[in-house]
């Protein structure tokens, strides 16, 4: 197992150089560019020179992405130019953080509670009227765009009717920070109503950002639980005479969220990577907020962190996925 | 386990049948497709402590019948009719829950593959002792020691250390070893084994039909043994039910069956198994064609287009099951009886 993940983790190492080196070429041969960015159009050719070189944009490529490893090693990620002028990169990314984190939980519970109980419930009666119409909703849910979501909800239930609040994370009541995620913030220093105004804003966009996992995880419960059900292990079970509950909960789940629970590993790296177009909508300040903004105005250092930083989680969550495969499922423990 | 000593359980032919199915029919619906009738009028009766084999080629009824006895074909898409009296109750006529009571408890089956029919990721113990929480009401680990004599019983070496294995870490014979004992949990009055030892090796088919025949006489328990192998009747059924098409076309004593078929069909099983005993280089004679060729019984005998001695009348007239001194048969132009 330790030499499963120590080979996991240097993968990883291989797959962050392999990306950094693509992005590095990539970023720098957009169009447009850093110093037009910050200087606008009208510059004069002399500002723009100076910028450029005190930037360091005026070195050839290769040397460029020489320093940027360099200073990586040293923990150093440079400093943005747009996002938050002057700030760290890293810093930058680390406040974002919890705000995506935070949004990405309950978006992936929301779909979680509601994708697996429907799934098993389809397959159970599979054809029934019940089954089709849940079908055609997953159908819908991963074929609806999810900006369009997003922004019909805001529209309705918050610009219309007042139902939930418009955006951003939280109202205006000075609450004590924590750990900067708040709804857990308000539980800590017993700030209840701020945890209640956290939530209240969570509805939302967590609705939005759960449709394509809700869709995923559901059909793959549907069809995992259908499979299982006609294995022979669960007409044993059946010929036991045990409980329903049994059959169900022991016999049936267990084997068919083996599946599942691969796909809820994929979805929570695709949500951390960044929700860019449901945080723009509600303006939520989160990760996908910042790459947006440091995609816009050319921020090289904090493109290069953000992006990075979602590789990474991206292999470390496909690791505890496997991980987690090892303690489900007992052939896999002993090979 | 013991044999608890309430009934007398020998296979006294006048005794009261335990299992007695009447008239079962089975039938599949599918949408767009003709309704397929797989058992059709089965009837046959299982004595305490008596081995009754079904036996028949793939497709015959043979194991649908075992699944309507114990409830558990498909909730949808079939329907059952006619009666399978156990103890003086019809199960086919049971409310679910109250067949979920029994199944495990008064009736046991053991399966065909063994490895698939073990949920992969449980571990053996706890797929003996959930038999036991389920129908003893007992708590785990009361039920641990019990499991662990069980497995011991059914001949499975080292039995603590087997209660923690899953089943991929036993070998084919040990885990159709850890069903029976799964299925014999509760003392059931009646097993059903559908193809136990199809999955195995030879060496090992023998072990375990031993090892059948041994806790059948131990515990008096009724055992229907469902197979396609003669050799598998021949050691083991006290009387052999043949099936073809979803009907029995032959049911007789075990001995008399062997030594006298009437039905061309039991007589062309019998030739088409090898014999020690038989000269050596003598071919095996095959029963020509398939079920696909198979007549509607409606209006004449099904087995007639791969019968060896069909008359005109077999594809004119359906056959009636004609019972005389312990044997019945389907059969318009039965095979000679040459002593």
């Amino acid at each position: 197992m330790a030499r499963f993940i120590i080979r996991r983790l240097l993968q990883m190492v291989v797959v962050v150089f392999v990306l950094s080196l693509m992005l590095f070429f990539w970023l720098r041969s957009l169009p447009g560019g850093t110093v037009s960015a910050i200087l606008g159009e009208r510059a004069t050719p002399q500002t723009r020179a100076a910028l450029t070189k005190a930037l360091g944009l005026d070195q050839p490529v290769w040397v460029q992405y020489w320093r940027f490893v360099e200073r990586a090693a040293h923990g150093e990620f440079g400093t943005s130019t747009r996002v938050l002028p002057g700030a760290d990169a890293l810093d930058i990314f680390l406040s974002r953080l919890p705000a995506t984190i935070e949004l990405s939980f309950f978006a992936l519970l929301l779909a979680v509670v509601l994708a697996i109980p429907l799934g098993y419930l389809s397959a159970r009666r599979a054809g029934s009227p019940l089954d089709s119409g849940l079908v055609v909703t997953s159908l819908v849910g991963v074929a609806v765009p999810v900006f369009f979501l997003a922004f019909l909800l805001k529209y309705q239930l918050a610009v219309e009717h007042h139902v939930f609040p418009v955006s951003g994370r939280q109202d205006n009541l000075s609450c004590t920070r924590v750990t900067n995620f708040f709804v857990l913030d308000g539980l800590l220093t017993r700030e209840y109503d701020c945890s209640v105004s956290a939530l209240k804003h969570l509805v939302l966009p967590s609705l939005a950002l759960a449709t394509i996992p809700f869709a995923v995880i559901y059909r793959i419960t549907r069809a995992s639980v259908l499979e299982v059900l006609g294995e022979d292990y669960v007409r044993t079970a059946e010929s036991k005479g045990l409980t329903a509950r049994v059959i169900r909960g022991r016999h049936v789940l267990r084997n068919a969220l083996l599946p599942v629970v691969t796909t809820i590993g994929l979805q929570t790296g695709g949500l951390l990577a960044g929700a860019v177009l449901t945080e723009k909508v509600f303006n939520w300040g989160g990760i996908g907020n910042a790459l947006a903004d440091a995609f816009e105005g050319r921020d090289y250092a904090v493109l290069q962190v953000l992006i990075l930083a979602a590789a990474m989680i991206y292999v470390v969550i496909n690791l505890l996925v496997d991980i987690s495969y090892a303690v489900i499922d007992p052939r896999v423990r002993t090979r | 386990m013991t044999a608890t000593a309430t009934t007398p359980r020998t296979g006294r032919p006048g005794q009261e049948p335990l299992l007695s199915v009447r008239d079962l029919r089975v039938t599949f619906r599918r949408q767009g497709e003709e309704p397929f009738t797989a058992v059709d009028g089965v009837s046959f009766d299982v004595r305490p402590g008596q081995t009754v084999g079904l036996v028949g080629e793939s497709g015959c009824g043979k194991s649908v019948t075992s699944l309507a006895i114990m409830g558990l074909l498909p909730a949808r898409g079939n329907t059952v009719e006619g009666t399978a009296t156990y103890d003086g109750t019809d199960l086919l006529g049971l409310p679910p829950d109250q067949m979920r009571d029994r199944r495990g408890r008064d009736i046991a089956m053991i399966f065909q593959d063994p490895l698939s029919s073990l949920n992969p990721v449980i571990p053996i113990g706890l797929q003996v002792t959930e038999v036991l929480e389920r129908h003893r009401g007992m708590r785990r680990r009361a039920a641990r020691p019990l499991a662990r004599d069980l497995l011991d019983r059914v001949g499975i070496p080292d039995p603590d250390r087997r209660l923690t294995d899953y089943p991929h870490q036993l070998s084919g014979g040990m885990r159709q070893r850890a069903l029976i004992a799964m299925a014999l949990a509760c003392e059931p009055r009646l097993l059903i084994a559908d193809e136990p030892t199809t999955a195995l090796d030879v060496t090992i088919q023998a072990q375990i039909l031993r090892l059948l025949k041994e806790l059948v006489e131990e515990t008096g328990t009724a055992l229907v043994m469902i197979t396609h192998d003669l050799g598998v009747v021949a050691g083991l059924c006290d009387e052999v039910n043949v099936l073809y098409g979803g009907r029995i076309v032959e049911r007789g004593e075990r001995h008399e069956l062997f030594a006298a078929p009437r039905h061309p069909y039991t007589s062309g099983l019998l030739a088409s198994i090898p014999r020690l005993d038989g000269a050596r280089g003598a071919p095996l004679t095959p029963i020509p064609g398939s079920v696909a060729d198979n007549l509607p019984w409606e209006s004449a005998c099904a087995f007639a287009p791969r019968c060896s001695q069909p008359v005109q009348r077999c594809t004119a007239e359906t056959p009636r099951l004609e019972e005389s001194a312990g044997r019945a048969l389907r059969c318009f132009n039965p095979v000679e009886v040459t002593r």
